[in-house]
């Protein structure tokens, strides 16, 4: 899309009336893409909440007598363009109006002619970290702003650290009022060649930096070649009607049996939504934690009867033998199960008050799974340094690595390789409140560490403490099964992604 | 034969309805999986049918959900009693043609006190006929789960609000203490008393609910069409007048006018668009190009900034 910026303002006679909005482009073309999910984060004064009333505006989702309503609860409160306080059409509570600040998640939803969009627009403050991971946990992409004439903050790791974490692999940068610094084209390289040293190190590697003036909408919906001609870039909207939305198809099928139908004797299917892989009739698969085996006779849905289905697919099926299935269960491929065990190790993010506290029983809830487990803190993340720091338990907003240990058997996948079977809540019992959101990483032996299945792990160390490990006996004595080498911590993170795939 | 890209929608030969686009089919997706979670992890579900699009589309998606099943919870209509006649009409045909369980419920204070929109004005004939009238019959029922149509897109208060709504047993929101909801991993934890109302529309858009409505071939309300109808001016809407019980006031003159409605509720505070629209089709392409929200036309939102939070955290839908 372009127009000059000027264009976008709305004019409005005396009475404040809207008389005209930017016309229309073009009609509508058929979507073909699923919704893209994306999570919007930044410090307090860098423009969030107008960058995404601009989105809004500038695509049409606001309506005339929403502005209406802006207006009247914006007068004297509207910028130099005369445009209202985009402000206010996200902070939609009382008391974030009345405090000036966004305390809660909201979600809004705008589209172009390619794509429609869901924003989980997250609070800046400190204080509500765990609301920025509550918006990331869904998001395809994150979208980051810093104010270009401050640059990077600790925000600005705090919030790339929480979101590499929550699985985002694909940023955008937004370098915000860039119009307050004449369009220094320097200043924009160079806060854009900071955050890619950042990205790197946090083992992320699709950024995209864009200065842009969600103000004046420039580099927003429209292109700001007018007022930066240095930029031959995309637009805000033009990365995000290209940006993919992540799968689950490719890894093994995964079912977490939600209910059990049975409108009469002669029918019983399994309900759930696939979380993994596909599935089709005459495909063996395995009921967990039973482990019994059975095959696929039907996929059943209310138009049709179907010969697949795939991740995200909200399905019936129908196997050919007499199983114990109950909700809680998963049907899994044969070929291709998830890990079953009663210890695992996982990353979690501590969302209330209490913390997280050493060796208290919680309930964790994971697909259709509850059950009791007992959490034990093993490290906290120090968001400033990116250091993992031994901890005992973890406060309010702390990111930390613990050990689950459960009574019964959990089945799980690593959170990198799926997001649906690899992610759980917690649930105090004493208030019933969700206490923290965990990813899992790896199953725990019996003697613990990170030993499973598979032959060899590899692992990117500081070179100091590389040296601790190698000075150790153990080590010593077990040289010639090791391989070491020295690269760079971005060369490092780099071969690692690659494994993952 | 391997099938690499497995084919996930094999066309019925005696269907003619073409695949969801995955848009709409992602939305889908989504509703029938809160639909099933609710219902299993929930001692008591019950599902707010208010008649409108909304409803159509969640009750369209609860028969999918439970397929080959019957729906396995009742439908609650809470009825003014100031509904439009072709709306009660419509339900009683649903409720007959797809077998369903309905409870109506109609506070008995209003029809005791002669609570009328007219009368005591929307502020408070809402709050006794539809907030509190919605309590009564939750408590009544003792419900733990209740569905309800509402939309992020509708209003800013809801933007804010979880698919999984914790309710104190007075039937509070607090918007300021809402419990974090990850993924799609949804809290259903709650002790005797306490509920959760729940949202599988969240994400959809109003364009979205008609795209589907199209798409799926659901049955509306006729007066989401345009006809010539019979109507007169009042407080700068358009109401229908066809209910005997609306008298006119000495300055207001019935006439016919090609209306159509954008929502439905009571007539009396339901105001009608000038359109053309009688098709789905036009429906949507006028959506497209309409300027103002569809909640426009609903004297209650309009009473003051934050009306829907505060109705809400006192019990509203």
């Amino acid at each position: 899309m372009t127009a000059p910026a000027t264009a976008n303002a709305v004019q409005e006679d005396a009475a404040g009336q809207v008389l005209a909005f930017p016309a229309s482009e073009t009609a509508r073309a058929t979507r073909d893409s699923r919704p893209l999910r994306l999570i919007t984060c930044g410090s307090v004064d860098d423009g969030k909440s107008t960058l995404i009333g601009r989105l809004l505006w500038d695509t049409k989702a606001v309506k005339e007598d929403q502005a209406a309503t802006l207006r009247r609860d914006s007068s004297g409160k509207q910028n130099d363009l005369g445009l209202p306080d985009f402000a206010l059409l996200l902070d939609g509570l009382q008391a974030e109006r009345e405090q000036g600040i966004t305390i809660d998640v909201a979600y809004r939803y705008f589209s172009t002619d390619r794509r429609s969009f869901i924003v989980a627009d997250t609070p800046g403050h400190e204080q509500y970290t765990r609301n920025m991971a509550t918006g990331a946990s869904t998001a395809d992409l994150a979208v980051l702003l810093v104010d270009a004439r401050v640059g990077l903050l600790e925000q600005t790791r705090r919030h790339a650290t929480i979101a590499t974490l929550m699985g985002i692999k694909q940023f955008v940068l937004a370098v915000n009022k860039i119009d307050l610094t004449d369009y220094d084209r320097a200043r924009f390289d160079q806060i854009s060649h900071e955050f890619r040293e950042l990205a790197l190190s946090l083992g992320v590697r699709q950024v995209t930096a864009i200065p842009l003036s969600a103000l004046k909408g420039e580099n927003v919906v429209y292109d700001g070649r007018a007022s930066m001609p240095w930029y031959d870039g995309p637009t805000l909207v033009e990365v995000l009607e290209l940006a993919t939305t992540r799968s689950s198809q490719t890894v093994g099928f995964r079912l977490p049996v939600q209910r059990v139908s049975r409108p009469g004797e002669s029918f019983r299917g399994y309900q759930g939504t696939v979380a993994g892989g596909s599935v089709k009739p005459g495909d063996s698969v395995v009921i967990l934690p039973s482990g019994m085996v059975a095959n696929v006779t039907k996929i059943v849905t209310f138009d049709l009867v179907r010969n697949a289905a795939v991740a995200g697919d909200a399905i019936t099926l129908v196997l050919d033998r007499q199983v114990d299935v109950s909700r809680g269960d998963m049907i899994v491929a044969i070929d291709s199960q998830p890990l079953t065990g009663l210890a695992f190790d996982a990353q979690i993010v501590a969302l209330q008050a209490d913390g997280i506290q050493p060796g208290k029983r919680y309930w964790l809830k994971s697909g259709s799974r509850r059950q009791r487990v007992q959490v034990q803190p093993a490290s906290q993340l120090d968001l400033k340094t990116g250091k993992w720091e031994p901890a005992e338990q973890l406060p309010m907003n702390a990111i930390g690595k613990v050990h689950l240990a459960f009574d019964e058997q959990a089945i799980f996948d690593p959170y990198e390789q799926n997001r649906t079977t690899g992610a759980f809540i917690l649930i105090d019992p004493d208030t019933n409140n969700t206490v923290a959101g965990g990813m899992i990483t790896a199953k725990r032996s019996a003697l613990g560490g990170i030993h499973t299945e598979d032959a060899r792990v590899i692992l990117s160390l500081p070179a100091d403490l590389a040296d601790q490990l190698m000075a150790t006996e153990l080590f010593a004595a077990r040289r010639e099964d090791a391989e070491v080498r020295r690269v760079s911590a971005g060369k490092a993170s780099e071969i690692i992604d690659t494994i993952d795939g | 034969m391997p099938l690499t890209h497995p084919e996930t929608e094999l066309h019925n030969p005696q269907s003619t309805k073409p695949p969801l686009d995955p848009h709409l089919k992602a939305l889908e997706n989504e509703a029938i999986h809160i639909f099933r979670e609710v219902a299993a992890e929930f001692d008591r579900p019950v599902m707010l049918y208010s008649i409108g699009k909304d409803s159509s589309v969640l009750l369209h998606l609860a028969r999918k959900a439970f397929y080959p099943g019957r729906v396995p919870f009742p439908l609650l209509h809470v009825n003014t009693g100031w509904k439009f006649a072709e709306m009660i009409a419509f339900r009683n045909e649903i409720v007959k043609r797809y077998d369903l369980d309905l409870i109506e419920h109609v506070n008995p204070r209003g029809a005791a006190e002669n609570v009328t929109p007219f009368s005591h004005g929307s502020a408070l004939y809402t709050d006794i006929m539809k907030t509190e009238a919605l309590r009564q019959a939750l408590d009544a029922g003792q419900y733990d789960a209740a569905f309800g149509g509402a939309r992020r897109d509708e209003e800013a208060s809801r933007a804010k609000e979880r698919i999984y709504s914790f309710r104190t047993p007075d039937h509070r929101w607090d918007p300021r203490n809402q419990r974090p909801e990850l993924w799609n991993v949804y809290n259903g934890m709650v002790r005797k008393g306490e509920s959760v109302r729940a949202f599988p529309l969240s994400n959809w858009t109003e364009v979205d609910i008609w795209r589907y409505i199209q798409a799926e071939d659901i049955p509306i309300v006729p007066l989401y069409f345009a006809k010539k109808r019979p109507v007169v001016e009042r407080d700068g809407m358009m109401i229908l007048a066809e209910d005997p019980r609306l008298e006119l006031l000495p300055d207001e003159t019935r006439r016919e006018e090609v209306i159509r409605f954008r929502t439905l509720g009571c007539f009396p505070l339901t105001g009608a668009i000038r359109s053309e629209a009688t098709s789905l089709d036009d429906i949507i392409s006028e959506l497209e190009t309409a300027t103002v929200s569809e909640r426009q036309g609903r004297a209650i939102d309009r009473d003051q900034s934050g009306s829907m939070e505060k109705k809400k955290r006192e019990g509203y839908f």
